[in-house]
């Protein structure tokens, strides 16, 4: 339901140009050090402020442009906060072959969203192998992994997000 | 006391960390002294988490183990309900030839002494004192060939960059492993990362490159910080560094995160992604080897690659090139996966046939019905029918039979699976994953979808547009996501043309 309330471009976060300038230093001279700086933004705010943009350009003699469209260009970087739990469900083959999609049902009916949403709390994404092929289905939640996705596991992850 | 838990991705999350955390507890409260060392995995997938006590005869395994199996450990282990017995003994493990993943599973893989005293650094070493020209030749007559898809032999693609002339050159390992039923690259990270720094420092003492990078997938966050210690401690003991083992070779290393892009995993789009652009592809040539990252000479190999030259040159060319079948030598790390009993990592000379891979090692499906197909080395792979089991792993033969071994991931379907969605996933993939630069993939994927939903809907019609749409992509992408990915829409639509037809209506 507040899926529009996130895609919204969020306020700036506080102390922005700070954060910005410093991992702009720590990655000078740095070759192709486009990917490392976003990253460091992400892991700082929870995704890349369209307001840090001018700076980093500025920094690595890109155009604003440029930067916009390497940000959009990968999946990984968000142009605004996911919730505070994440869970990326794997929908590769290997998570396929054993009963991913009904994993997919199941996971969505215990958490009451679909998948590629966000409802208060919980971020529900696709993701494609997590290299876990071998104890298939499998998913993350925030950084944790879990393989042999039953059941029980699902109420349990249900569970955690509800806490 | 010493006991071995696994501390591979793959282990995790199946619950080793509880089980690590329950042995310290229970040996706390029975008294005894444990040393705890937390390895790779053995790559026995299934039984995960795998805890293993070392006894005077060897290390015996237990498995798949819950925190709750975990007191009886101290009472009675041989009599104990999850005991395996010896572990090298295990018909999975003891059938393989464990060149590259010798030491995964057995050692910390952070233990810089450990990897040495189990043989590590013996090829650097010899590198060192070898004329570049001679390890590349060593390389060259090894029969490898790389293990990222495409399978260049690895000795040329060193020769060429060796011979190109800059100021700087550079090693790039591609760990991007972005391929479904792939997890060896991961693995061997997690669990042996020494090997994979030695080998990378092999390749640049062997091209005269004093610069490598590592480039991994972001969905890889443990391979990623163990990538990243490893590194610094072999820059703090002079693996690496200014002077390699006090030679006159310098060779810096740096770990690089992906962020997100299946396509990125193609070497031109991961240069242009290390670079700080957007992942899309670009023409060849000019090669990577000559014009790679920034423009210089590089390497691009994949992690199996660069990870099976340390044995190489610490056992010679000629031990290596003893195994395989004909244009294929050496070592495979097959990687079995999906619906399958006994999933896991199985290294073993190429030439073993997909029927044993599938029915032999894997015990075949986990859900006990019979296999319908095999998908063989990826989303661009082939879904191999069960009549292709007499096929011998390897790159020609795979290749015959309209394939590939890619980066010999399996993954094994049940009768359950519905061959009409999966080549519908195939084409949805490409078109996600699109970098957008060529027509046919970024077009012709989404036709694709469109196309095998008429199909669905009862259209026969579609299904010569199918075909067409195939050739296309084929003959006119710029790489091989575009290019590949009619093989497995094709091999669908040929081996189980029944699930293209119109769904009958239920008789009633
Ligand atoms: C769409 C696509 C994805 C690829 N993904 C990977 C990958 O994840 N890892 C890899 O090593 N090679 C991948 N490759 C193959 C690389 O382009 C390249 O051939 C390889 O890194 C060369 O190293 P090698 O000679 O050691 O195999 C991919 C190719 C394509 C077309
Ligand atoms: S396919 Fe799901 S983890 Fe690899």
């Amino acid at each position: 339901m507040s899926v529009a309330a996130v895609t919204a471009p969020p306020a700036p976060p506080a102390h922005l140009a700070e954060t910005v300038a410093a991992v702009l230093a720590a990655h000078a001279g740095r070759e192709g050090a486009l990917l490392p700086i976003l990253h460091d933004l992400q892991a700082e705010f929870g995704y890349v402020p369209g307001e840090s943009y001018d700076a980093i350009a500025a920094a690595l003699r890109l155009s604003r442009a440029e930067v916009a469209g390497v940000v959009g260009f990968y999946h990984d970087f968000r142009a605004a906060p996911a919730a505070r739990h994440v869970i990326k469900l794997c929908r590769a083959e290997a998570c396929q072959a054993m009963g991913g999609a009904a994993t997919q049902a199941r996971l969505e009916r215990a958490l009451g969203m679909k998948l590629g949403e966000t409802q208060g709390n919980v971020t529900l994404e696709a993701v494609y192998c997590l290299g876990l092929c071998a104890c298939a289905p499998a998913a993350m939640v925030g950084d944790r992994l879990v393989g042999r996705l039953d059941d029980s596991a699902i109420e349990a992850i249900a569970e955690e997000v509800r806490a | 006391m010493k006991i071995y838990v696994p501390i591979d991705a793959a282990a995790r999350a199946c619950g080793a960390d509880m089980v690590a955390a329950a042995v310290v507890s229970a040996a706390a409260l029975k008294g005894i002294e444990v040393e705890l060392i937390r390895t790779g995995s053995r790559g026995m997938v299934w039984l995960e988490p795998l805890v293993e006590i070392e006894t005077p005869a060897g290390r015996t395994a237990f498995g798949p183990m819950t925190p709750a199996d975990v007191p009886a450990l101290f009472d009675a282990p041989e009599s104990h309900p999850k005991a395996l017995g010896l572990t090298e003994e295990i018909p999975f493990l003891k059938r393989q030839t464990r060149l590259t993943f010798a030491r995964c599973g057995v050692i910390d893989p952070l233990d810089l002494a450990a990897y040495e005293a189990t043989g590590g650094m013996a090829g650097l070493r010899r590198a060192v004192a070898t004329k570049p020209e001679e390890v590349v030749d060593e390389i060259a007559a090894s029969g490898l060939r790389g293990r990222g898809g495409a399978g260049f032999p690895t000795g040329i693609k060193w020769r060429t960059v060796l011979h190109a002339k800059a100021p700087q050159k550079y090693i790039v390992c591609n760990a991007d492993e972005g391929d479904s039923g792939s997890f060896a690259d991961r693995m061997l990270m997690e669990g042996d990362p020494f090997t994979l720094i030695e080998g990378m420092a092999i390749a640049g003492i062997a091209t005269g490159a004093t610069k490598g990078f590592v480039y991994i997938r972001s969905e890889y966050p443990d391979a990623i910080r163990v990538m990243r210690e490893a590194t610094r401690i072999a820059t703090r003991e002079g693996m690496i560094g200014a002077s390699v083992l006090g030679s006159a070779h310098g060779f810096d290393l740096e770990i690089r995160v992906g962020a997100g892009a299946y396509v990125c995993g193609e070497e031109t789009s991961l240069l242009n992604s290390l670079e700080g652009k957007r992942g899309v592809v670009r023409a060849k040539p000019p090669l990577p080897a000559l014009q790679g990252f920034m423009g210089r000479p590089t390497v691009v190999n994949n992690v199996l690659s660069l990870a099976a030259v340390p044995w190489i040159m610490a056992n010679g060319a000629q031990a290596y090139h003893d195994i395989g079948v004909g244009r294929s030598r050496g070592t495979i790390p097959l990687q079995i996966a999906g619906n399958v009993k006994f999933g896991g990592l199985f290294e073993t000379g190429f030439g073993i046939t997909l029927g044993e891979i599938v029915n032999d090692i894997g015990g075949g499906t986990a859900s006990g019905r019979p296999v319908k197909a095999v998908q063989v080395g990826g989303p661009l792979g082939a879904y191999h029918p069960v009549s292709d089991f007499n096929l011998a792993f390897c790159y020609e033969e795979f290749a015959g039979q309209g394939g590939l071994i890619g980066h010999a991931g399996l993954v094994v379907h049940d009768e359950a699976a519905d061959m009409l969605s999966l080549a519908r996933f195939a084409m949805e993939f490409c078109a996600v994953e699109s970098c957008g630069k060529c027509t046919p993939c970024r077009i012709g994927a989404v036709r694709g979808v469109e196309t095998l939903d008429r199909v669905r809907a009862g259209d026969a019609a579609a299904l010569p547009l199918i075909e067409d749409l195939c050739e296309t992509m084929k003959l006119g992408s710029l790489c091989a996501l575009g290019g590949f990915t009619p093989y497995p829409v094709l091999s669908a639509l040929r081996n189980f043309p029944e699930d293209f037809m119109p769904q009958q209506e239920a008789a009633e």
